[in-house]
């Protein structure tokens, strides 16, 4: 099988990559970009440990055709912040101990930044839709509601 | 490694062209939110793929002349957003709101939705109570057919995906409008697959408690998205009032023969929540915005 040249940007850097026909999005990212943030938790596009976003939109990256890919602008959980310098819903998100075992996280905070870049006073109601595809085992979710409240608070200017 | 090649044309004639000239070893993906996972486990295969969703023209909602009509490449995200169909037809709006979730409705499209022929497929369950059309493309030329016509049975469609494509859908608003909603039964809010679909479009003749035209359609309780014929008349048929209303779930109820299911409960659980949920979808519609009081 050939392989079929993409051109995309990711976390706002050009890639330029051979890959498989059938390849998916997540593969790409963790095992040929070492962007390991994105998890494959089920492989079926239904818990949302894979979520990255493409063009602003969060997708479940398991079951995105990495050729789709191609021209988009690719953001992952390492796009927006590390250790040193920590996105304000990354920061929200370890204040307000939303993070039990991590593994939803970069999905879960991806998704709550996609709904506060288009609305920036979401209602808990509005929270709670956005991060419907992303399933965690840990928390309960209280906590990570509780942490895109704050999150919205702060890039409102709270 | 469940496909060799990867097309993504730009146009609708060169994916055609691409379908014409693998003959039959290709098919159309759009979203592939479906598709990938057959593919993956096996349930269907393919050599080639012919990726749709970069031709800008068919992804649009417009209103046109008394008709709305709908790109097959609209998203679920999109139209769920739509002003205009939750103005005018909010089942659709709705009905695309409850796809799976927010990265599924992102991805996917109406048209894909269609294709993939589950019965109680959320927006076949709108555009059938809409009473919709759908254009399809061949290689033979185009074609309209009633979107329930596009249905052989669970999960086969008489689209067939290696040399037509669905270009868009179609369906009428009348000048009194329509007053319309879906009501979904399932296990959870989200990335779940439905127990019971209702959705329910009807015109109002536009003096209190007349309607003029009713469609109701329910799923899944047959191989097919059903059209609820007996009740849709009770509704045309004189005065709409809470007797009516009921009088037209249980003829809904009447009309289901759903199976004993481990996913969605047994018969006379599934009869019952046709009964209730057709009740309160058609309340819910009549309480639409421009919507009559009803006793």
């Amino acid at each position: 099988m050939s392989k079929q040249k993409i051109i995309f940007e990711v976390n706002s850097r050009t890639v330029n990559l051979e890959i498989n026909a059938d390849e998916m999005l997540l593969e790409v990212l963790r095992e040929r970009l070492d962007l390991v943030g994105a998890k494959r938790g089920c492989g079926e596009g239904e818990c949302g440990a894979c979520t990255v976003l493409v063009d602003g939109e969060p997708v479940a990256s398991c079951i995105y055709p990495a050729v789709k890919a191609a021209g988009k602008k690719v953001i992952t959980i390492e796009g927006l912040g590390d250790e040193d310098n920590l996105h304000p819903i990354q920061s929200a998100f370890l204040e307000e101990g939303a993070v039990q075992c991590g593994f939803c996280t970069p999905g879960m905070i991806l998704s709550a930044k996609a709904l506060l870049d288009k609305n920036p006073a979401p209602t808990e109601e509005d929270i709670r839709v956005a991060i419907s595809g992303n399933l965690c085992r840990c928390t309960g979710y209280a906590k990570i509601v509780q942490a895109v409240k704050r999150a919205a608070r702060i890039l409102a200017g709270g | 490694m469940f496909c060799e090649k990867y097309y993504r044309p730009r146009s609708i004639s060169e994916a055609l062209e691409l379908l014409k000239q693998y003959r039959g070893r290709a098919r159309l993906i759009a979203g592939g939110t479906d598709l990938v996972l057959q593919l993956k486990e096996g349930k269907k295969r393919v050599s080639v793929l012919v990726d749709i969703t970069q031709i800008k023209e068919l992804n649009y909602i417009e209103a046109d002349q008394g008709f709305i009509r709908i790109g097959a490449l609209a998203t679920h995200s999109r139209l769920a957003q739509s002003s205009l169909l939750l103005k005018q037809a909010r089942v659709l709006a709705q009905a695309a709101a409850s796809v799976g979730s927010p990265q599924i409705r992102n991805v996917g499209t109406v048209g894909g939705n269609v294709v993939n022929a589950q019965p109680a497929a959320d927006t076949a369950v709108a555009l059938t109570a809409l009473d919709a059309m759908a254009t399809v493309l061949g290689v033979d030329g185009e074609r309209e057919m009633p979107v329930r016509n596009l249905f052989g049975g669970v999960g086969q469609s008489k689209i067939d995906p290696t040399g037509e494509m669905i270009t868009g859908f179609f369906f009428k608003v009348p000048p009194g409008g329509l007053l319309s909603s879906f009501g979904r039964v399932a296990r959870r809010k989200a990335l779940s697959l439905p127990v019971l679909n209702v959705g329910v479009a009807l015109a109002p003749a536009g003096r209190d408690n007349i309607i003029k035209d009713a469609c109701i359609c329910v799923a899944p309780v047959a191989p097919v998205p059903l059209r609820m014929r007996k009740a849709e008349e009770i509704l045309t048929n004189g005065i709409l009032n809470d007797q009516t209303i009921r009088a037209a779930s249980e003829a809904a109820a009447g009309a289901a023969k759903p199976r004993d299911s481990r996913l969605r409960g047994s018969a006379d659980y599934r009869v019952e929540l046709v009964r209730v949920m057709t009740y309160r979808t058609i309340k819910n519609a009549l309480q639409a915005p421009g919507g009559c009081q009803i006793v």
